[in-house]
């Protein structure tokens, strides 16, 4: 099965309400799907309020956007690697990960390199098709926003956000791996 | 061996309890199949043909005696009283209830075992050489590298979504007995200088497009081992293919990059991640290295215990066989490694009843300081044994059917469940290894044939290894009857190679008769001491073709 064409696959939706450090919250960006039509958008036709941009349409449009810094974020497709945005993501307030299925997990990369490598500190969001079951792996690697969109209710997501008390490897929660936060008197 | 602190057992003890919420969403329906899936999978918990199968973790295949008692139990108590060693050096309970899989998780964490990521997309158990810390060829000890591994790769948050399986061995001798070309990541252990260090392979495996991994570092020193790792692992979860699960594989990407290319990611991603915290610290080297510490061997005089061993085994010849060929050289004096083989004719290979698993435990107790490791063949090995006990371990393994000496013959083979239990088999495989035992039951003559690995899938997905097998036999379907094709020549030692195909397929009543040509072909152009192996690497393919393709006259 070929590669769906950038723009076909499943795209990330608007919930209502997500998860910021741990408590359900109003979703206040609206995200802007990668499609054909954003051929058509301007710094000018954008609609004003917080707005989550393509990767690709944000590139094109970063530089007419100037003084509307606060309220433009970015997200990434999976096929999307976080050195494409690399140290500029820290002029963002906001940059979501797409998950286009619970199983792709390239995303999960993306978030600890943002985090780690790139410095980014704002709010980094789950979108997309992750399952409720991943929380704990997701705020490992950084990710502080979770826009869900499967069934189950938010509040009881919060149950699964701290599956573990301890983990082995480091991450952006833990930077030191267990070997050196262990006694090791054997 | 490794035991856990407070840590382990919250981490362990955290993830039973998370399993057994993800049970009951999916049993109120709450989860989808599709969801939990994934969930069931990195517990172990395959939906098989007959039952649920749950495949239990043995890290780089050590057992202790207390492990294997409730192995035991709950053979008895979940299941029907029976499990089976894999070729992952696992375990495996075939007919679980689903229900119960939780309550067995949570049996298990009491004897600090777990089913973590047996199965799934993810890093999966490190394998090794099972005469790790006692064999005389070893560079160095492999097993406190693999429990860093284990800790590394267990719940790892970046990598639990890779676009497919991934496994690692290690191997810490001169003579590879962890078959790490055959692995997504083969680490060999080396010495250079009087400093530790790794050879690094990547993108070999077996499955529907066996490969040779590719050595992409000729020498990483000691500590930077896990930072190594991610960074290979990252770049496969970057860059692996995830639209068609057959070209998932790093070797898939290995390939399509060039080695040379892949290794330059690597190296780059490592050269911003080497200095990290997760270096290895001197400190936690020696904290890994503690937990392997030697036996307390007595000093024996191995002149007088060999002297006694050779009369022993002048006065009863079944013992001379066994000792020849069930037993290994220990690197300390007066000790012999010894393999119990579960391959007695009629069984399938790594099949070990629950009074079995027992008397396992009852044997290492008695006679090896209480562990035992699996083999990836489906043996069981005791590790650390007096020579001067070896005929009374003899005499009681006997008892249990542990004690056919046939270990590394043609009847010592490496087979996959098969059609018998597996949904994804395409042919039946026990039974053929059956038959084969059979036909080829006189001692002499396997003997004779001298060191020999016949192994067997049920399907393409190679689960019995035939790529590697000096003989190879894989089920095939052909318009719904089950055929099996035969390869020759591949070897998962330190000199890799794949077996080629013989030619076209046969009825499994056939298989027996086959193997027998091309055991005559063997006999008739061997020189002198030539194993199967080489016998073939000299002659090739052909004259084995022509015998078995010969049209009646």
């Amino acid at each position: 099965m070929p590669k769906p064409a950038k723009g076909t696959g499943p795209q990330p939706n608007n919930p209502e309400r997500l998860i910021l450090d741990g408590a359900v919250v109003a979703n206040e960006w609206r995200l802007v799907p990668a499609d054909e039509a954003n051929t058509e958008i301007t710094a000018a036709s954008l609609a004003p309020g917080k707005v989550i941009l393509p990767l690709s349409l944000w590139q094109r449009l970063r530089a007419d956007l100037a003084g509307r810094e606060s309220e433009i974020g970015v997200w990434l497709d999976s096929d999307e690697t976080a050195d494409q945005l690399g140290p500029s993501a820290s002029d963002l307030p906001l940059v979501a990960v797409h998950f286009p299925t619970f199983a792709d997990g390239r995303g999960f990369s993306t978030a600890r390199l943002l985090r780690e490598r790139y410095g980014y500190t704002g709010e980094l969001r789950a979108v997309g098709a992750f399952m409720r079951d991943q929380l704990t792996y997701l705020r490992r690697c950084g990710f502080n926003a979770f826009a869900y969109e499967g069934a189950q209710p938010l509040e009881q997501l919060l149950d699964s956000m701290h599956d573990f008390s301890d983990s082995y490897q480091a991450a952006v929660d833990e930077p030191r791996p267990i070997f050196r936060r262990r006694s090791l008197a054997g | 061996m490794y035991r856990y602190d407070e840590r382990d057992r919250t981490i362990i003890g955290e993830r039973v309890a998370q399993f057994r919420g993800q049970t009951e969403r999916y049993l109120a329906g709450e989860l989808s199949e599709e969801e939990f899936l994934p969930l069931r999978l990195q517990n172990g918990l395959y939906i098989q043909r007959l039952a649920p199968m749950l495949r239990i973790a043995v890290p780089y295949g050590l057992l202790n005696s207390a492990q294997l008692r409730r192995l035991a139990r709950i053979s008895r108590d979940y299941d029907k009283g029976y499990a089976h060693f894999t070729t992952r050096q696992n375990l495996q309970f075939n007919w679980p209830q689903l229900e119960d899989v939780p309550d067995i998780l949570s049996e298990l964490a009491e004897v600090e075992m777990h089913a973590v990521q047996t199965s799934g997309n993810c890093i999966r158990n490190t394998t090794s050489d099972p005469y790790a810390g006692v064999a005389r060829d070893e560079i160095a000890d492999p097993r406190p590298y693999c429990e860093l591994i284990r800790q590394w790769s267990t719940f790892h948050p970046e990598f639990a979504f890779l676009p497919r399986k991934f496994k690692i061995a290690v191997n810490g001798a001169e003579a590879d007995r962890a078959a790490i070309r055959v692995h997504d990541i083969g680490v060999q252990i080396v010495e250079r200088d009087g400093a530790i260090g790794y050879q690094v392979y990547v993108g070999g495996g077996q499955g529907r497009t066996p490969v040779i991994a590719e050595l992409i570092r000729d020498f990483l020193p000691e500590e930077d081992l896990l930072s190594y790792l991610e960074a290979i692992v990252r770049v496969y979860n970057q860059l692996g293919r995830r639209d068609n699960k057959y070209k998932a594989r790093i070797k898939i990407l290995v390939k399509a990059l060039g080695p040379e290319e892949f290794c330059r990611r690597v190296e780059e991603e490592w050269a911003q991640i080497r200095d990290s915290a997760d270096r290895l610290t001197p400190e936690a080297l020696a904290w890994a290295r503690s937990f392997f510490p030697e036996p307390e061997y007595r000093q024996l005089d191995a002149a007088v215990t060999e002297a006694a061993l050779r009369d022993q085994a002048d006065s009863d010849r079944a013992f001379s066989r066994w000792l020849e060929r069930n037993t290994f050289p220990h690197r300390v004096p007066g000790y012999r490694a010894v393999r119990l083989s579960t391959k007695p004719t009629g069984v399938p290979p790594g099949d070990v009843t629950d009074t079995q698993l027992e008397a396992i435990a009852d044997l290492a107790d008695r006679f090896s300081f209480g562990e035992a490791r699996v083999t990836h063949d489906q043996n069981v090995v005791l590790a650390d044994v007096r020579q001067d006990a070896l005929l009374d371990l003899w005499q009681a393994a006997r008892k249990h059917g542990f004690a056919t000496p046939n270990i590394g013959t043609l009847t010592d083979m490496i087979c996959c469940p098969g059609g018998d239990y597996c949904s994804l088999a395409n042919a039946k495989s026990i039974p053929v290894a059956e038959a084969i035992q059979r036909r080829f039951d006189d001692l002499d003559y396997l003997y004779d044939l001298g060191d020999l690995n016949l192994n067997i899938s049920g399907c393409m997905n190679a689960c019995g290894h035939h790529h590697v097998g000096h003989i190879g036999i894989l089920g095939v379907d052909k318009k719904g009857e089950e055929f099996y094709q035969v390869q020759l020549g591949g070897s998962s030692s330190e000199n890799t190679s794949l077996a080629r195909v013989l030619g076209p397929s046969f009825s499994r009543a056939e298989v027996p008769e086959v193997i027998g040509k091309i055991l005559d072909i063997y006999i008739e152009q061997r020189r002198a001491d030539e194993l199967f192996l080489d016998t073939y690497n000299r002659i090739g393919l052909q004259p084995f073709k022509e015998r078995v393709y010969a049209k009646a006259s």
